[in-house]
């Protein structure tokens, strides 16, 4: 155990340092240079490109510019082209506004399509099954942008609340419950949106999955005792239809940093996934490689907790 | 053949799987009876309707696409067919138990031996969690399995093929049943095993006085264990009687088929002999005798009407009217 976990953690610092050199590479690769963005610009002179790519090593070699950048990144002293803020606190800030849009995202995803794929497994076929299979397919063609304005049309016309941004503005001087619940109504639709496509795709295979191990012969051997059809279901069956999605929890982390660009940019919330998107198009290589680094560093972890959680539900494995 | 001092008596049995377009008649009117302490065998080819019946009994056919198109399954003198799901619940497990032919997948792979063993008693009893344990170590010595207390920890991988079918078979001895319906128990074991798992289930059945409905191919098994015999095809009785008269004195064709394609000492260096043709598909009978166009025997009749059941005594029945007192048995029951 002690042992794996050792040679889990040098095994993946040994990927972090691969996946850091080809991120790298690609960034560098694409076409565009930081100190090119706009052109146009008059104050852009040819000096002040000069300056721009002396301070921040750009007329370096590339193995200069990655030694450069990671020693930066270690000693927290990196930081961004374009505000010349740090790039820690900016992510730390971004971060801390996507946490909520995430977690609410994700509870609402795994609480709701397990019910609903567990439940048209047991009665496949039925009028619930057929029902659910309809608007789980349904709501993975429906495009998000698209699904997103009709939501937004919906609900500003029928409860007149706002659903822009993170709080509706100058709400700060109202009362602490009115903040609060400014707060929850901005929450609402973002996370609501983007479960939805999570729960189409997680129920269906919370569905097929269960659909698999009710035919087992172990089932089979549950119902000969004489248990309960709960008891058949949700104990044995589930239990083993479960062990797949052990992995995917793992997996769930490095969403928090990709996972919502389209919905963060429609609801205009000051994310992640907006914060990459943006830095991208402005070659902000700081915190591109940062963000790229943390979610590989995420994408690890997850991994990490995956095995272990493995090995705590599955008891045919052995580290 | 309603003997009222059978335990179970199953009449007529049907049971069809409907698909889109076809109906396959996997069972079609099976009769016969399991008396108390009786050991009575099922045989016949993969796809005779052996192991639906069993199913059947169990009310583990599931419905749809299976259908029980008619019949009765008498267990003490009440009908199976007609008991709700939580009357049958309680009789699973209960008074009949089921041995399973895979013992390496019939063993839910993420709970320990002492659980699954546990369960089956709490189901249908009450005791408390200490005197669960204590029988459930108590079933696992009785099945041969040394160390009970630990193997009840152990998960299924952590056992061997031939302890998990021991494990099996305490599962299904838990609620001391009066029915134990075994589907082709030492298939999936190699024979040394399978002699082992045989002497067993006859140690434990004369222990308990319990009747045994024993599911297999193997004509070997059948003559060791067997009391009485049911020689299935095609989703019918083609014979059925005590082991010595069919094994000695077969009176269809197809059983005369099979033992005749035995391997023994006589047939040494000999080709063994083989029933031509294959088992047709249950949803394609052909019509009168299913059996006609494999057999030797075969008269125009045969095509054209189904075949009655021809009594020879002793509760030896074979369905071949040909072969019955120089061919004039009656062609309907």
């Amino acid at each position: 155990m002690i042992s794996f976990i050792g040679r889990s953690i040098v095994q993946k610092i040994i990927t972090l340092f691969f996946v850091s050199i080809v991120s790298f590479l690609i960034i560098h690769l694409a076409p565009g240079e930081p100190s090119q963005v706009d052109p146009m610009n008059p104050k852009f002179t040819r000096e002040m490109v000069e300056r721009f790519r002396t301070e921040f090593h750009l007329d370096k070699p590339l193995y200069r510019q990655y030694l450069y950048f990671f020693r930066d990144l270690f000693s927290g002293k990196t930081i961004s082209w374009k505000d010349n803020q740090p790039v820690f606190k900016k992510i730390w800030e971004r971060f801390l506004n996507s946490l909520p849009l995430f977690i609410v995202g994700t509870i609402l995803t795994w609480t709701i399509s397990f019910p609903v794929g567990i439940r048209s497994a047991i009665f496949r076929g039925g009028i619930y099954d057929r029902s659910s299979t309809f608007f789980a397919y349904l709501l993975i063609s429906i495009p998000g942008f698209f699904f997103a304005y009709i939501l937004i049309i919906f609900v500003v016309n029928q409860f007149h609340v706002p659903v822009i941004g993170m709080e509706t503005f100058g709400i700060g001087d109202t009362a602490w419950m009115n903040r609060a619940m400014d707060r929850i109504w901005h929450l609402l639709l973002p996370s609501l949106l983007g479960a939805t496509g999570g729960i189409a795709v997680l129920s269906r295979y919370v569905r097929s999955q269960m659909l698999e191990v009710e035919g087992q012969d172990y089932v089979r051997t549950a119902k000969a005792k004489g248990l309960t059809p709960d008891q058949v279901h949700y104990k044995h069956a589930l239990r083993n239809a479960l062990l797949p999605f052990v992995t995917m929890f793992g997996l769930i982390l490095p969403g928090l940093i990709g996972g919502s660009v389209i919905i963060e940019s429609i609801f205009a919330w000051p994310g992640m996934g907006r914060m990459a998107y943006e830095a991208i198009l402005a070659r902000d290589y700081p915190i591109i490689l940062t963000l790229n680094f943390v979610s590989a560093v995420l994408v690890l972890i997850g991994t990490f907790i995956s095995d272990l959680l493995y090995l705590v539900v599955d008891p045919r494995i052995r580290l | 053949m309603a003997d009222n001092k059978a335990l179970l008596s199953v009449e007529e049995l049907k049971v069809y799987f409907r698909s889109e377009d076809e109906v396959a008649r996997a069972v079609d009117g099976v009769s016969f009876d399991v008396g108390r302490e009786e050991t009575v065998c099922l045989v016949g080819e993969s796809g005779c309707g052996k192991t639906v019946t069993a199913l059947s009994v169990m009310g583990l056919v599931p419905i749809p696409p299976g259908e029980i198109a008619g019949g009765k399954i008498l267990f003490r003198a009440k009908n199976l067919l007609d008991f709700n799901d939580s009357d049958m619940q309680k009789v699973r497990g209960n008074q009949i138990a089921m041995i399973f032919q895979e013992p390496l997948t019939s063993l839910n792979p993420v709970f320990t031996i002492g659980d699954q063993i546990g369960e089956a008693i709490q189901i249908h009893q009450t005791a408390t969690q200490s005197e669960v344990v204590e029988r459930s170590q108590q079933l696992l010595k009785d099945v041969g399995i040394a160390d009970p207390a630990q193997r009840l920890r152990d998960y299924p991988h952590q056992l061997s093929g031939g302890q998990r079918q021991r494990v099996m078979i305490a599962m299904a001895l838990a609620c001391d049943p009066d029915l134990v319906i075994a589907d082709e128990p030492t298939t999936a074991l190699d024979v040394t095993v399978q002699a082992q798992i045989l002497r067993l289930l006859d140690t434990i059945q004369k222990m308990r006085s319990m009747s045994v409905l024993y599911i297999t191919h193997d004509l070997g098994v059948v003559s060791k264990i067997a009391d009485r015999i049911c020689v299935m095809y095609a989703g019918i009785i083609a014979e059925q009687g005590n082991k010595d008269a069919v094994l000695k004195t077969p009176k269809h064709p197809y059983t005369q088929a099979l033992l005749a394609s035995l391997p023994n000492r006589e047939k040494r260096g000999q080709r063994l002999y083989s029933i031509p043709g294959t088992v047709p598909n249950p949803a394609y009978k052909p019509d009168g005798c299913p059996f006609h166009p494999r057999c030797q025997h075969t008269i125009q009749n045969c095509s054209e009407q189904y075949p009655g059941m021809c009594d020879y005594g002793d509760g030896h029945h074979a369905r071949c009217p040909v072969l019955f007192e120089g061919g004039k048995g009656n062609w309907c029951d």
